[in-house]
């Protein structure tokens, strides 16, 4: 029938008319492109690296060999410095991520309870903003808050530069992804849910622990995603701030630059890969991902 | 003569420069349904809101049981509400939503859930108790906020527009049921509504807000027959107004004066002794039960008038379109509204 009395569109109208009774290969056409880049380009470099990881260098020429081996994994587990700094990086991690829930939530719930709508959009655009400046100024400016005879010095309160530095900047950095998740997960609470609340008998300390936090838990959840995996693969905050502590990032960075050994890099990257299938999948559990 | 359960005393709220309630003095007996009946916006919610705590008044005072409450957190008053989105604790389910006034106020464990699980059953939702709030719907929620707030056994329940997302069927056997409810348990309730019907239905006594203040407290037959203001004739069921020199014209003296559609007798029906007046059908409006007709009184007032649809066919009913008819009514059904000079403050 189609053939017959092609519509009145003509050549246009034809195609979408295809595209209209095949639904699949609509779907296909609108999904293909971006799932490509997922799986080759994503999906396909993460087993690049993984596959790496598992081959060897030439000791002299400094050349790749594809033995596979397990040399890699190895050396990382049984060699105390890498335990050491795969458990610091996870240490400093958790600390950051820590930090930002505790910063993070009361300025959340004055943004979405209690400032005024117009105080609400001026407060957003303050959290926003830093995201725009660079990182590198960022991070050299808070050297420059930590260096001896700088301001928190002269105060008398400076850590110095190592790992305490090390968390404070990178806590700062990372503080908007927290806000941001625990602001909108705040103003979807209902405030009637808080009257209730209260009009049930329960003073305000009550009703943040049973009924507040409770709530925003999967907001603060998906929070410490972006914490936590930021931290996990940074290595520059640590360079500016860290003094001679290291962590994976460094790792893996050295490894490749200054000892180009690219499967001993390829075999440390893949720690904070698994910490992060770990900790999503632990999270996963709690349900709080169901309710993003 | 048992104290009050609530007493307002010049209760006044302002938001910025908008008086949301001015002046508002009332009691409310112990153990009464009590209605507070108003358009939106007439102050009733904020009103409510006081008595309960979430507001605090810009001037006046609140009394519990004859206590001074004015200044008391929500946390600290024996009062308790049913809100109006319900606002079910989602992360909890039926039962420890119910559970959760006496759980903060550290009732032992066995008591609290004896409690809870009487309460779910008194609102026939025993076997629900340990569903999610989102698996609800509509009306198993507005349940389980009446059971949650009964089972703190307050002394005045507080409900705002409770009924307000219900479908109309649902509405008149919940109207009952709560009706029920607070003769059983004998707790003082507070009912926000704009519905004048179903403050009709349950109320002991009703308050008509308007602009913040308190038009007139009565109880519904009072309030239907015997309104003090035009406000309360027209918002409380359909009233005729006649005034000016209709109300000479008609009523045969100077004032203002309202009856009631169903008290109007048309045509055949006008008996002995009625008053009576001319005029012309303008239009019948067909309802199944009762017709309405629309008669312009010769004197200029139109007039709605209600007949229930005994006898005759409907087609011999829309005949009298267009037809001239006399309308009467019993003397005594006529309202006196007060004074003329209320129209020029009603039409400004």
């Amino acid at each position: 029938m189609a053939q017959q009395h092609p519509p009145p569109g003509g050549g246009a109208a034809l195609r979408s008319g295809v595209l209209h009774r095949h639904p699949r290969l609509r779907l296909g056409l609108l999904l293909g492109p971006p799932m490509l880049w997922l799986g080759v380009l994503y999906l396909g470099s993460l087993a690049a690296l993984f596959i790496t990881s598992l081959w060897s260098v030439d000791a002299f020429g400094g050349n790749i060999e594809r033995i596979w081996n397990l040399d890699n994994y190895r050396d990382l587990f049984t060699l105390d410095v890498y335990r050491t700094i795969t458990v610091r990086t996870l240490l400093i991690a958790a600390s950051v991520t820590v930090i930002d829930a505790v910063l993070a939530f009361p300025v959340a719930l004055y943004m979405a309870k209690v400032a005024s709508p117009r105080l609400q959009r001026i407060l957003v655009i303050a959290v926003l903003t830093p995201l725009w400046a660079s990182y590198l100024v960022k991070a050299y400016a808070w050297r420059g808050m930590f260096a001896s005879g700088g301001p928190l010095d002269s105060v008398g309160i400076s850590p110095g530069y190592g790992l305490a530095a090390t968390v404070l900047t990178l806590s700062y950095l990372w503080l908007p992804y927290m806000i941001l998740p625990m602001y909108a997960g705040l103003e979807r609470l209902p405030g009637s849910l808080i009257e209730a609340s209260a009009d049930l008998g329960a003073g305000t300390a009550t009703t943040m622990r049973r009924v507040v936090l409770p709530v925003l838990f999967p907001a603060a959840v998906a929070g410490s995603i972006f914490t936590f995996s930021l931290t996990l693969g940074d290595y520059i905050a640590v360079k500016i701030v860290g003094g001679a502590n290291q962590m994976l990032g460094n790792v893996v960075y050295d490894s490749f630059l200054t000892g180009n050994n690219l499967p001993f890099a390829a075999a440390v990257a893949t720690i904070p890969v698994a910490a992060m299938l770990v900790y999503l999948a632990a999270v996963r559990r709690t349900g709080a991902l169901d309710s993003l | 003569m048992s104290t009050a359960a609530v007493e307002l005393v010049g209760l006044s709220k302002s938001f910025g420069d908008v008086t949301a309630v001015d002046g508002v003095d009332l009691t409310i007996r112990d153990g009464e349904f009590f209605s507070m009946l108003g358009p939106s916006g007439s102050g009733k919610t904020t009103v409510l809101r006081m008595i309960a705590g979430f507001e605090q008044p810009t001037s006046g005072s609140v009394h519990l049981a004859g206590q001074d409450v004015t200044g008391r957190p929500p946390f600290a008053r024996d009062v308790n509400t049913v809100f109006q989105d319900y606002a079910l604790f989602p992360h909890m389910d039926v039962l420890a939503n119910v559970e959760y006034g006496l759980r903060v106020k550290k009732v032992p464990r066995p008591e609290r859930r004896e409690r809870a699980m009487a309460a779910l059953d008194s609102v026939q939702l025993g076997d629900l108790a340990a569903r999610r709030p989102t698996q609800l719907s509509g009306g198993q929620r507005q349940r389980v906020a009446l059971a949650r707030a009964l089972v703190n056994r307050p002394r005045v329940l507080l409900l705002d527009e409770p009924l307000g997302a219900l479908d109309l069927k649902l509405r008149r056997a919940m109207q009952l049921e709560l009706k029920q409810i607070q003769r059983e348990v004998g707790i003082t309730f507070v009912f926000v509504t704009h519905d004048q019907e179903e403050a009709l239905t349950m109320s002991d006594r009703i308050a008509v807000f308007r602009d913040g203040r308190i038009e007139q407290v009565a109880t519904p037959a009072d309030l239907y027959e015997s309104p003090t203001s035009p406000f309360v004739a027209g918002f409380v069921g359909t009233s005729n107004l006649l005034d000016g020199g209709a109300a000479q014209t008609v009523v045969g003296r100077p004032g203002m004066f309202s009856i009631r559609p169903e008290k109007i007798h048309l045509g055949d029906d006008v008996r002995d002794g009625d008053a009576t007046a001319p005029g012309v059908v303008q239009d019948v409006v067909y309802l199944g039960s009762v017709n309405h007709y629309l008669v312009e009184l010769d004197a200029g007032p139109t007039l709605t008038v209600l007949r229930q649809n005994l006898r005759g066919t409907t087609d011999e009913a829309m005949a009298l379109r267009g037809q001239r008819v006399t309308v009467g009514w019993a003397p005594e059904h006529v309202i006196e509204l007060g004074p003329h000079q209320q129209l020029e403050k009603e039409e400004s």
